[in-house]
Order: C-alpha cells, then sequence, then structure tokens
C-alpha cells in the first residue's frame, strides 16, 4: 500500500465512479442504464486525467504574452486528449442508443433478459 | 477549496450509485444530467476550462438529449403515457 | 418471463443472482486494485512527475511562437495534434452515417410517421416558442464566438459546434421541423457537413505538404491574440464546429423522426 491513497483523493474518487458505472454496466439488464453506467466510466477515466495534468498554483495554459513560462501553466496535454475522449464518447453513445432503439423495435423490449428469452423462443 | 472538491466529488459517488439504484428510467437520466455538469464544475476547478465548456455543452447537453429522445420513442412506440419500461 | 415453466423460472432467478453476486464482486475486487495503484501515484498536484517532461513544456514555451495561438490546447488539438482531430471528426461522422443505417426512414414511412404524430403532439404553446425566441440569437452568438474565439480562449470547434447544434434543436422543436427544413434542408446539411470535413482534411494535407515541420512559406501566423491569428487554426475550429453542429443536430433528427 503505498502513502499517496489520501493525498490523491480525485484519482482515488474517479476510480470510485469507474467501480460504480462498471457495476452499472455489468449489473442493470436495461439497456438505457447500460448505456448511461458506460457514460459514467468514460467520465471516470477523464476526470482520472484533468486530475492528473493539474498543478498546485498554476495556471490554466492559456498565454498571456510570447514565449510562455512552463513553470506558470498546467500541463495541457491531458486536457487536449480528454477533449477528444469527449466528443468520441457522445459519438459511442449516439450509435449504442440506436443500436438499443433498433432491438427494442425488433423485440418491444429494452431489457437485456427478455432480449435473450425472445431469441431463444424464436430458435426453438 | 479541497474541501469544496471533496464535497463535489462525493456528490458524484453519489449520483452516479444513485443512476443504479433508481429504478425508473428518466430520473436516472436526470441524475447523469446533473452528474456531468458537476463535472464540468469540478473541471473548472482543476484550471481545464476547454474541458468544462465542453462536457457543459456535449455531456449535459447533447447526450442528455440523446437520452430524452430515446426515451420518448420507446414510449411513444408503446403507446404509453406515464412509465418507460423498467 | 412469463413465458418459462416453473423450474426454468428457477433457473433463471438462480442465474440472476449468482451473476449479481459475481458481478459485485468483480467490481469490488477492479475498485481495490485501481485504488491500490492510485496509492502508487506520483501525488495530487505536485510539479516533479514524470508526466511533466519536454513534451508539454514545449508545447507551453514554443507554442505561441510556432502556432500564433494563445490557448495552448487549441495549438495541440488543431496543430501538433491536427490528424487525431480529423481522425475525432471522421468519427462523429462515421457515428451519424451508422445512426442514419440504424434509424433512417423512407420518406413515405417518414410522412406517414408525421402526419400519425400530429394529432399527439401538442402545439408547443406561446412559452416555449417565446423562448426560443429569445434564446435562440444568443445561442448562436455564443456558439459562433466559442469556434471563433478558440484559438484565444477557451472553448473551440466542440463546444461551440456542440452549442450551435442545440440552438437549432431547440428550434425544431419549439417551430417544427418545417421551419427548420426552410434553411437547413437535407440537400444543404450534408454538403455543409462533407464540405467542412474535406476542407479540413485538403487544408491540413497542404499544410503537411508544405509547411510540415514548420517551415518558412507557410500560412502567416498574424499577430498573437487577435481574431486573425494563428494561421491555419481559425478556419479549422470553423470546420470542426460545422460538422460537430451538422452531427449534432444530424442525429437529434434521425432520432426524433427517422430523416430530415
Amino acid at each position: 500500500m503505498g502513502e499517496n491513497l489520501l493525498r490523491n483523493y480525485l484519482e482515488a474518487g474517479a476510480v470510485v465512479i469507474f467501480s460504480v458505472g462498471f457495476s452499472t454496466l455489468l449489473l442493470q439488464s436495461n439497456l438505457i442504464k447500460k448505456i448511461i453506467g458506460f457514460n459514467i466510466m468514460d467520465t471516470a477515466v477523464f476526470l482520472f486525467l484533468a486530475a492528473k495534468g493539474y498543478i498546485a498554483g498554476r495556471r490554466a495554459p492559456i498565454l498571456t504574452g510570447p514565449g510562455g513560462d512552463p513553470a506558470q501553466y498546467i500541463n495541457p496535454i491531458p486536457s487536449a486528449l480528454v477533449l477528444t475522449g469527449i466528443v468520441i464518447s457522445v459519438s459511442v453513445t449516439a450509435f449504442a442508443l440506436a443500436l438499443a432503439l433498433r432491438l427494442y423495435e425488433r423485440y418491444g423490449s429494452l431489457d437485456l433478459n427478455e432480449i435473450l428469452l425472445s431469441r431463444e423462443g424464436e430458435k426453438t | 477549496m479541497t474541501l469544496f472538491k471533496v464535497l463535489l466529488l462525493l456528490f458524484l459517488i453519489a449520483c452516479a450509485a444513485a443512476v443504479s439504484l433508481t429504478r425508473r428510467l428518466l430520473p436516472a437520466i436526470i441524475i447523469f444530467m446533473s452528474y456531468s455538469l458537476v463535472m464540468s464544475l469540478l473541471w473548472a476547478l482543476l484550471e481545464a476550462p476547454d474541458l468544462a465548456v465542453t462536457e457543459a455543452a456535449v455531456g449535459a447537453g447533447i447526450t442528455s438529449v440523446l437520452f430524452f429522445l430515446a426515451l420518448k420513442r420507446v414510449r411513444a412506440l408503446r403507446g404509453e403515457e406515464n412509465e418507460p419500461p423498467e | 418471463m412469463n413465458r418459462l415453466n416453473d423450474g426454468e423460472r428457477g433457473i433463471f432467478r438462480r442465474f440472476q443472482a449468482g451473476y449479481g453476486a459475481i458481478g459485485l464482486l468483480v467490481s469490488g475486487a477492479l475498485a481495490a486494485v485501481l485504488l491500490l495503484t492510485v496509492s502508487y501515484l506520483p501525488g495530487f498536484g505536485q510539479a516533479d512527475r514524470p508526466t511533466e517532461n519536454e513534451v508539454s513544456q514545449r508545447y507551453i514555451a514554443k507554442g505561441l511562437e510556432e502556432t500564433g495561438a494563445t490557448n495552448v490546447v487549441a495549438a495541440v488539438i488543431l496543430d501538433y495534434r491536427a490528424f487525431d482531430t480529423l481522425g475525432e471528426s471522421a468519427v462523429l461522422f462515421a457515428a451519424l452515417a451508422a445512426v442514419i443505417l440504424l434509424l433512417r426512414e423512407e420518406p413515405a414511412a417518414l410522412a406517414r410517421r408525421m402526419a400519425e404524430r400530429k394529432p399527439f403532439e401538442p402545439d408547443q404553446g406561446p412559452i416555449l416558442r417565446i423562448t426560443a425566441r429569445v434564446l435562440i440569437p444568443w445561442l448562436l452568438l455564443f456558439g459562433a464566438y466559442l469556434v471563433l474565439n478558440g484559438h484565444l480562449s477557451p472553448g473551440g470547434g466542440f463546444s461551440g459546434g456542440a452549442v450551435t447544434g442545440a440552438a437549432m434543436i431547440l428550434h425544431n422543436l419549439a417551430f417544427g421541423p418545417e421551419q427548420t427544413r426552410r434553411f437547413l434542408s437535407e440537400r444543404i446539411f450534408f454538403r455543409l457537413l462533407v464540405g467542412a470535413l474535406c476542407f479540413y482534411g485538403l487544408a491540413k494535407g497542404y499544410v503537411f505538404f508544405t509547411g510540415g515541420n514548420h517551415l518558412p512559406g507557410s500560412i502567416p501566423l498574424g499577430q498573437a491574440g487577435s481574431i486573425f491569428s494563428g494561421g491555419l487554426i481559425g478556419p479549422l475550429n470553423i470546420a470542426v464546429g460545422i460538422v460537430t453542429a451538422c452531427a449534432v443536430y444530424g442525429i437529434f433528427a434521425l432520432f426524433d423522426r427517422g430523416g430530415w
């Protein structure tokens, strides 16, 4: 056990949120809830990265003059990566919701257990 | 400031758990919306204003609109007024 | 559930209980392992750690000089790593294409569905209409500000495009799809979307061929801090904003009614 668990409270919280989202994804049988859990996992990872980019006492990376001093600004790379990730997550959400709606049109339910049972019923 | 961040973090964890624990879908989506807004607040505190603006517009706005539309469509297809399927 | 007999229902219940227990166990184990890892990571907010390496320092020290953008994040996503952003716009486009494939309805079926829905759609009422009339210009202005000022202040193509798309969604909800179609028909929509994406690819490809590693002869960077600065970052932000706004509005329209 390392010594930084309490100091890294934001990262620890992000990890806890990630696990809660993961359990939502695993345990809920409703497809919309699964997609919400997926989104929660996404944002938890983004929170982790944003917390890793933060440096105490420094400012956001908006330069005020030429030749910025690296000791005054936080790390811009996690922000840039997460910006990409947010847009990808909304694309994936739209795609997953469209798939869920098609499943609903076909099987009349958003519940995964019901859909599996309907499929079994179709096979026999 | 640390206390404020911890409070926001606890709120986020509570929201994430509440999504799993609410039985109905509409409250779950509204909780997810507030989760996204608080997340963007936390990112503004972490000196990442680009992320905060994008998350407030995309996460809390567009994603929630898509979820609401999906719910509306599911209800319309079922012809029920009051309750989405559990 | 109802089509199972009693024995099958018992098996199903036991399977569900076991699955729930195992799922909780796996999530808990994951949380424990990740928390253990977090406890070994360098401290929060500390300046001397491996991620603070020469890459981020160079972006901050030379970013303004090399790209002309005061917002270092915009410089990273639209100049140093612009191909990433091209891929990201392409992912948005691909998501829109997948949603079209899944939810698009034929025009005849669409018209029938709209006619069927009409009596059930309540009149949106004066509250929504007046609010929308007041709000939409400001939303569009804010979206344009975010896009055009993306290289100077927080914001950029994605957030500005999302705000603009939200304004179009609001217009659609308040005044109905017929009104929105008057200025954003399917034809204009696809021309804007594909045109912006192609412009992005061509412009960035041009820069990669002519001024690859910021050789001289590329587009002038302008004076730092003014709106016409940053070389290609401004036009690229506009292209990304158009792609995002169109993708957001298109996905909304497909989810709402399956067509334009």
